[in-house]
Order: C-alpha cells, then sequence, then structure tokens
C-alpha cells in the first residue's frame, strides 16, 4: 500500500535513490584506494541504510524506524571518531599511504 | 587402668613426636633413652591393664573403649574403638614388652649411627602403629595400624638407604605387603557388604546368616593378606631381604611382633574361620608347607640373620598350622614363645655381627664362645629353646602344634615333625658355625666380594677381622632377660589356672584345644617323639658342623637360592611385567598416546596453513566477500520469493 508522501512522490523513489546510495556506496568502497574515500563511501551506505529506515517509518506509520535513526546516527558518529582516528594515525606514519599498502594482517 | 587403654597407643607416639621435633638435637644416647622410657610406659600402662582384666570374671574380659566416631556415613558407622580382652592383652604384653627391651638393646647397638634419633622416632611410631593394629575393634582400626607397621617395616628395612641392597629390599618388603594389603581391603568391603558393619564383635553375631560361601572368601581373603604380612607361601621371599636392616629391627618388626600381625588377625577373626573349615584347612596346608620348605633354605643359607629369618618363617608356618587345626591358643602360645626365643637369637646374632665387626658370614666365625661367653650363653638357650628341647619354652609350644596336627591330619602331623627336626638341624649348624669350631674370623675371606664380606667395614690389611670383643652391658641384659624369659615361658604351659595360658585366652575362641596337656598315652607318645627328634636335630646338627665349616653337599645351591623361589617369580611375574612395561611404553605411549596428541596438533596445523590464506590483509578484499555474501543472500531470498 503506497502511501503517497507530500509533495506526490511515492515511497518506491525514496527506496530506489536509497539503493542507488548504497550501490555507490559499496561500489566506492571497492574499487577506491584512498582511505578517506573509502570512509565516505561508508558513510553514504549508513546514510542510505537512514533513508530506508525513515522512509519505511513514514510509509508503516511506525516511529521506531526513525528512532533507529537516530541509533545509527549515533553509532556512525562514535565510529568516524575511531576512524579517522586511525586514518590520522596512518597519514602521521607514512604520507601517502592507500588501503593497498595497509596488509600488515595478512594471515 | 581399663579407661586409659588409649595411653598405650599415646605414650610411644608422644616419643615419636618429640623424636621428630627435636630428635636432631637432643642426639645420641638421650634421645635412644627418650624413646625406651615412653615404650616402657606404655608396657607398664599394658601390665596395669592386664591386671585390671584379671580382675574380671573369666567371660567379662573384654572391654570396649569408643574414643570417637571416625566415619559416620549413612549405614556406615566406624568408630575410632580399641577392644580389650584376653588375646590384644597378651599380644600387648609381649609386643610392648619386647619393644621396650629391643629399644634398650638399640641404644647399645645403633651407638655412632649418623641417624640415631631417626631410628628411635621409626621405632616408636612402629610401636604406636603394632599398638592400634592390636587394640582396633573393627576391621578399619586394625587396617590402620596393618599399614603403619607395614609402613615402618619398610622405613627401617631400608634404614641404611645408601646401600643399594638396602634399599630394594625396602621395596620388596613394601610391594609384597601391598599385594597382602589388596586382601585385607576385600575383605573388609566384602565384610561390610554382606553384615553392614565393620565391629568383630558384630560380624561375628552375624555370623549364622551369612552364608557359608561369603564367610569362605571373606577368610581367605584375610588369608592373602597374612600371607603378605607373616611371610607365608608364596609370598614369603620378602622377609630374607628384610634382614638388610639394622639387626635390632630384624629381631623386633621380622621376627618377634610384625609379622605375627597376621597370626593374630587370624585369631582375632577365629569365629568365620571356625565357620568355613574348607579355609581353615587351606590355612593349614600353606602354614605346614611353609614351615617345610622355609626350614629346608634355612639349613643351607651362610648370612647368619638369613637363617634366622628363614626360620623365623619357619616357625610362623607352624603357627598357621595351629591355626588352621582351630589350635588358636597354641598358636598363642608359639607366638608368645616365638617372640622371646627369637627376639633372643636376632639380638644374640646382632651381638654377634656387632663383636665381628659387621661381619655375617657365618663361614668367617667360629669359636666365638671363647670371646663372647655371654652371648654365647643366652644365644645357646634361643637355640635350645627352639630346637625343641625339654623343658625350655620351645618345646611345649611346639608340642601343642603338632599335637594339634596330629589330631586334625596325620599328613601335617609328618610334615610338622620333619620340620621340627630340620629346625633342630639348621639351629645346630648356626650354632656350631658360629660359636664352636675352629677360629676363622682372622683368616682371609675365601670369597672377597661375597655380600657378607663386604658389609664388614673394618677388616686388616689382609681381609681378616680384628679380634672379637664381647658387647656392652646395654646389649647383653636384654639377651640375659629373654634368655630367662625363653628357658622358662613352658610354665604358660602347666595346666594351673593362674598361670595356663590356655586358660587365659580361651573364652576369646571358638574352638577347643586338642586334649590340652592331659595325661593321655596319645599326648605322652607324641611329645616324647617330639622330643627325641629334636634331640637327634641338635646331634647331627653339631657334629656334622663343629668339625667342618664347608659341606658343599648339604648346602645345594638349590637350597641356597631358596628353591630359586626369587627367579620364579622373575621369571613369571618381573620378566612380563617389564616387558609389559617396555610395550606400553614404546608401543603404546610413544605411539598410540603421544600420536593422537601430535596427530591433533598435526591436523590443527594443517588445516591452518590452508585457511590462512583466506585472511589477506586487504580490507577491500574483506569488503569484495561481505558484497558478494550480501548478494548471495539477497539472491537466495529472491529465488525463494520467486519459485518457492
Amino acid at each position: 500500500m503506497n502511501t503517497a508522501i507530500s509533495g506526490g512522490i511515492g515511497g518506491a523513489w525514496y527506496l530506489s535513490l536509497a539503493a542507488v546510495l548504497f550501490a555507490i556506496g559499496a561500489f566506492g568502497l571497492l574499487i577506491r584506494r584512498n582511505v578517506l574515500v573509502m570512509f565516505m563511501c561508508i558513510e553514504l551506505m549508513l546514510n542510505a541504510a537512514n533513508l530506508t529506515f525513515v522512509t519505511f517509518a513514514n510509509m508503516l506509520h511506525d516511529i521506531g524506524g526513525q528512532v533507529l535513526v537516530f541509533f545509527v546516527l549515533v553509532v556512525a558518529a562514535a565510529e568516524v571518531v575511531v576512524g579517522l582516528g586511525i586514518v590520522v594515525a596512518i597519514f602521521r606514519r607514512r604520507a601517502n599511504a592507500t588501503a593497498d599498502d595497509l596488509h600488515l594482517m595478512k594471515g | 587402668m581399663l579407661q586409659v587403654t588409649y595411653l598405650i597407643i599415646l605414650l610411644p607416639l608422644v616419643g615419636f613426636a618429640i623424636q621428630v621435633v627435636a630428635g636432631r638435637r637432643i642426639g645420641d644416647p638421650v634421645a635412644g633413652w627418650i624413646a625406651t622410657g615412653f615404650v616402657a610406659a606404655a608396657f607398664a600402662v599394658t601390665v596395669g591393664v592386664f591386671f585390671d582384666l584379671l580382675t574380671l570374671g573369666g567371660a567379662d574380659r573384654h572391654y570396649v573403649q569408643n574414643l570417637w566416631t571416625w566415619i559416620p556415613v549413612g549405614g556406615l558407622q566406624v568408630h575410632a574403638s580399641l577392644y580389650v580382652d584376653p588375646l590384644s592383652v597378651t599380644m600387648l604384653l609381649f609386643v610392648t614388652g619386647i619393644s621396650t627391651l629391643i629399644h634398650l638393646y638399640s641404644i647399645g647397638y645403633m651407638k655412632g649411627d649418623r641417624e640415631f634419633a631417626k631410628f628411635f622416632l621409626y621405632l616408636n611410631l612402629f610401636v604406636a602403629s603394632m599398638v592400634i593394629l592390636v587394640l582396633g575393634s573393627n576391621m578399619l582400626v586394625t587396617f590402620v595400624g596393618w599399614e603403619g607397621v607395614g609402613t615402618c617395616s619398610y622405613f627401617l628395612i631400608a634404614f641404611w638407604f645408601t646401600r643399594e641392597e638396602a634399599a630394594s629390599a625396602g621395596k620388596k618388603a613394601f610391594i609384597y605387603n601391598r599385594i597382602g594389603d589388596v586382601g585385607f581391603l576385600a575383605a573388609i568391603f566384602l565384610t561390610f557388604e554382606s553384615t553392614g558393619t565393620l565391629e568383630y564383635q558384630q560380624v561375628f553375631a552375624d555370623i549364622p546368616h551369612m552364608s557359608g560361601g561369603t564367610i569362605t572368601a571373606i577368610c581367605l581373603l584375610l588369608l592373602v593378606a597374612v600371607m603378605g604380612k607373616s611371610a607365608q607361601i608364596p609370598l614369603f621371599p620378602w622377609l630374607a631381604d628384610a634382614m638388610e636392616g639394622p639387626t635390632p629391627v630384624s629381631a623386633l618388626i621380622h621376627a618377634a611382633t610384625m609379622v605375627t600381625a597376621g597370626v593374630y588377625l587370624l585369631c582375632r577373626v577365629n569365629p568365620l574361620l571356625h565357620a568355613s573349615p574348607d579355609a581353615a584347612f587351606t590355612v593349614a596346608c600353606i602354614g605346614a608347607a611353609t614351615a617345610f620348605v622355609a626350614a629346608t633354605i634355612a639349613c643351607a643359607q651362610q648370612d647368619i640373620k638369613k637363617v634366622l629369618a628363614y626360620s623365623t618363617v619357619s616357625q610362623l608356618g607352624y603357627m598357621f598350622l595351629a591355626i588352621g587345626c582351630g589350635a588358636y591358643e597354641a598358636a598363642i602360645f608359639l607366638m608368645v614363645v616365638h617372640a622371646f626365643f627369637k627376639a633372643l637369637l636376632f639380638l644374640g646374632s646382632g651381638s654377634v655381627i656387632h663383636g665381628l665387626h659387621d661381619e655375617q658370614d657365618l663361614k668367617r666365625m667360629g669359636n666365638l664362645r671363647i670371646y663372647m661367653p655371654l652371648t654365647f650363653f643366652t644365644f645357646a638357650v634361643g637355640w635350645l629353646a627352639i630346637a625343641g628341647i625339654p623343658p625350655l619354652s620351645g618345646f611345649w609350644a611346639k608340642g601343642d602344634v603338632l599335637d594339634n596336627a596330629w589330631a586334625a591330619h596325620p599328613a601335617l602331623w609328618v610334615v610338622g615333625v620333619v620340620t621340627a627336626f630340620l629346625t633342630a638341624y639348621y639351629m645346630s649348624r648356626l650354632t656350631g658355625l658360629a660359636f664352636f669350631g675352629k677360629d676363622r674370623w682372622n683368616k682371609a675371606p675365601i670369597d672377597p666380594e661375597s655380600t657378607a664380606a663386604r658389609h664388614a667395614e673394618h677388616p686388616n690389611a689382609d681381609g681378616s677381622l680384628p679380634e672379637p670383643h664381647e658387647s656392652k652391658p646395654i646389649m647383653t641384659i636384654p639377651l640375659i632377660i629373654l634368655a630367662v624369659l625363653a628357658a622358662f615361658a613352658g610354665v604358660l604351659a602347666t595346666s594351673n589356672p593362674h598361670l595356663s595360658l590356655d586358660n587365659w585366652v580361651a573364652p576369646v575362641f571358638t574352638g577347643t584345644l586338642y586334649n590340652d596337656h592331659e595325661v593321655s598315652r596319645t599326648i605322652w607318645k607324641l611329645s616324647t617323639l617330639d622330643a627325641i627328634i629334636a634331640i637327634i636335630g641338635v646331634t647331627v646338627g653339631l657334629r656334622l658342623w663343629i668339625r667342618r665349616a664347608e659341606r658343599p653337599t648339604l648346602e645345594s645351591s638349590f637350597l641356597q637360592h631358596s628353591w630359586y623361589l626369587n627367579e620364579l617369580y622373575d621369571l613369571l611375574i618381573g620378566r612380563p611385567g617389564a616387558r609389559l612395561a617396555q610395550f606400553s611404553s614404546t608401543v603404546i605411549d610413544a605411539r598410540i598416546i603421544d600420536g593422537a596428541v601430535n596427530g591433533v596438533a598435526g591436523l590443527t596445523r594443517r588445516s591452518g596453513s590452508v585457511v590462512r590464506r583466506v585472511q589477506t590483509g586487504y580490507v577491500r578484499n574483506y569488503a569484495l566477500w561481505i558484497v558478494v555474501g550480501v548478494v548471495a543472500v539477497f539472491a537466495f531470498m529472491l529465488t525463494r520469493l520467486w519459485w518457492g
């Protein structure tokens, strides 16, 4: 049951947008080697998921989806702190590092 | 005094504790005097208990002292309680009495030993354990004492443990005793299983409700136990090796007291034995066989203590013969007088060994009666007593046993009489070699590598020994006391009610003694025969061995190697055991157990080396796999949606 949202744009559009954003993020993550860019891609995927949550919350009249977005935002913020910390630490040690140079954890 | 029976255990234990804490500091000889004092006090308490018991009427002479409840577990109520009756008091009197004498003797014998205090520590612990064994009113308390004396025996045999022979002799004694203990434990389990109690008196009260098979099984298991402790066939070879211990130990533990614990235990459970004629007959046969075999071996031994050791085994065999014939009183009588004369003989041999500067080889003695007159005189009393010359104590005791064997089964009697002849013969051989004949101690040893020759510590340059000397009074006084006892203990066989041992211990026993020395023609004939055989044995032994010390025909290596029993056990048990151990070590342990352990490790390592390739270290690689996974899950869900 596709309830119309303001402006007459259907929920499917929002979901399609989220899917596109997610695909861009995932694709970027796989093909880019710059750590910072990869990081941005992850953020993109997270926000795509958030958009899906909000859309479904609206479509299903369930506030739970919007609440969950707040949790995701908090977790994302924490992740940014830790992730950027690591990135900064890496850049302090080696000037021009790409993700593929960091394979010390190889088994 | 009956209320303080526990003191008989406590006093030697206090002595033991003092030696443990301060023995080394007190040192030689005060530590010895302290130990002797505590054992003497225990003897005094025993005498008091004895007189208290005398004041009671014949049938009421028993007293149970309940110290505390030891194991209160549901149906199993074990009390740490002591049982005083004529049997236990008789045993206690000679255990504590002879212990006191031997403690006294040890002060002289062990003088100058580096571990003087440790020796008395073990002796005191031994006396305490032995008293626990004797006084226990249930099987478990007896078992505690049983293990205690076994442990002390091990400690004392291996007392000079720096010598290889002593250390391994200690182990040998311990292992043989352990075999017997398995029998004792099994008997305890079986008794509890069938009666629900371990108290002797309650078990005896239950006998009518027990099946004959159960009783026989319990008796035979106990027989296994006493075979180990009292050195009966087939578990006797340890006693000869036990002579590696100091001579006072041989006298106290391996002649007078501990080895008679088996005899005591069988007497304690006499109602059970009485209810099982099959088990009793087995006991008699084993006793007779042991008496004979050990006597033959004693005829060919060269070490003075080995002769006495096999003689002890043989006399213990007599006691078992008596028990098997239901003549418990005769067994107890022989046990008491044997304690006297065998302790005397061992202490006398100790005096000889001491006087000859640690030489034990009979072939290197000779004519010692000139040099050690007091030792010779007392030893001679023991020799004639064990040989069965009337009117010394051995004649009466052995006579009782043989009369009862005659009544039970003539074949047993024949074996007993032959053994009696052998006993007189080998003891005379020993006496002849040691005290008569030519002096041989001043000659160089024929075989410098013989075990006994190596024991000697201060030989002259050519290997001969310095002149022997008589021992100090502290060693000869116990000899004199024991000689008097060995000579006159025969009065216990009289029918006078105040002196008669039979009369005193009879209430404990279910069976009755055969004819009891009443004036009957058979008894007179048998006794005369005993005396004649003893005299013939003594004459033959002396005539053969005073003139010559070497008679190879009479000392066949078969007898010298104790019927090759050690070799037989080695062949049947030792070697297969070693092979089994070898097999376990090389095949089971090295291949199977180690193989399993190493196999698990190898498997983990190999699978790890394969799986580790997944861990590439490239973040994007992991991300790719996540995406692939997600796509796969989606694909699966879609297929379910469309076709499912």
